[in-house]
């Protein structure tokens, strides 16, 4: 079973990789929409998937945080990525199977899945 | 449950230590949900009109939902919701469920509940407790940040082990008493 012990090894083989004092203008913000009809429409294994895949990459200055209402119900789940020096840019309909593109393309690659974006689905 | 909204209240009112607790009461048949927080209160006054789901002091939408759904949630298992606060100094928002209700809401996955108010809220700190059939579990965010120094709660490799931390202790627990 999972002890605090555990999480000193943690901190250890992230203190190699993080910058723990990183500047907030560097760090890469994936944002999940966590209001009710984003939780219904499955943004919780989302948010799971964008933290699994991320910490096992060990990518860092990358944080995955929740907001509430985006306002646009019929997209959920949503995922806003902003990178350092670049656009918002909004995953629709996102689904943990699409995470590991997003991580790989966008995070690592810094070339948006357009075919995932809200542009292509109003289209 | 709408652990989250009602999570989520706490954390809008500047809290820096809320506390959840999901406790399974045999000899009552209760399970019982409480969100304790040291945010800024609420007057007798909006007590008052929290539960009615028109009152809202947010502006993206003009309901508030969070309260009056969990209070429903509640009642409709035959249980009771209460909540006390006193401005400055915090709140408490308790929930009690008929344990073998037909109508009772599922658990939910309060793992990721949990672990996702911390990851988001990095700053706050969290207290989570289950207990049920004599057994208990406490997972402490204070305890975590004294283990981590630097690193910062909200790092995804932290996020992931809280998660998996919560769900490993808490599901043999949960599951004994049959609530999962
Ligand atoms: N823990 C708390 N501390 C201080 N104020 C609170 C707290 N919980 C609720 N409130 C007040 O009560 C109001 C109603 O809360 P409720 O959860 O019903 O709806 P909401 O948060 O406004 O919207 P929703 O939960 O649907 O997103 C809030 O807008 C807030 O002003
Ligand atoms: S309630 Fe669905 S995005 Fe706001």
């Amino acid at each position: 079973m999972k002890s605090l012990q555990e999480l000193a090894a943690i901190r250890d083989r992230m203190k190699q990789t993080v910058n723990t004092r990183e500047a907030a203008h560097d760090t890469t913000r994936v944002v999940v929409g966590m209001a009710t009809c984003g939780i219904a429409a499955g943004a919780r294994p989302v948010l799971n998937a964008f933290t699994e895949e991320i910490a096992r990459r060990e990518l860092s200055g990358v944080l995955v945080t929740q907001t509430g209402c985006i306002g646009l119900c019929q997209y959920e789940p949503i995922v806003e990525i902003t990178m350092p020096g670049q656009e918002k840019v909004t995953y629709v309909k996102m689904t943990p199977e699409k995470v590991s593109r997003v991580v790989a393309e966008h995070l690592i690659g810094g070339k948006p899945v357009t075919e995932f974006t809200i542009g292509a689905a109003a289209r | 449950m709408n652990v989250l909204d009602v999570a989520q209240n706490s954390v809008a009112a500047g809290a820096k230590l809320i506390r959840i607790s999901l406790e399974v009461d045999d000899a009552r048949e209760r399970l019982v949900l409480t969100i304790e927080d040291d945010g800024k209160g609420m007057t007798e006054e909006t007590i008052s009109r929290v539960t009615d789901p028109f009152y809202t002091t947010r502006t993206t939408r003009k309901v508030g939902l969070g309260l009056p759904f969990l209070k429903m949630a509640a009642e409709m298992t035959g249980g009771a919701f209460s909540i006390r606060s006193q401005p400055g100094r915090g709140t408490c928002v308790q929930a009690e469920f008929g344990l073998h209700h037909i109508d009772r809401a599922p658990v939910g996955d309060m793992a990721s509940t949990v672990a996702g108010l911390i990851q988001c809220s990095p700053d706050i700190d969290f207290v989570y407790i289950v207990r049920a059939a004599g057994d208990r579990f406490c997972a402490d965010t204070r305890e975590m940040r004294a283990v981590l120094g630097d690193v910062p709660l909200s790092e995804p490799g932290v996020a992931q082990w809280i998660r998996e931390f919560i769900e490993e202790n808490t599901q043999p627990i949960l599951r004994r008493s049959n609530i999962v």
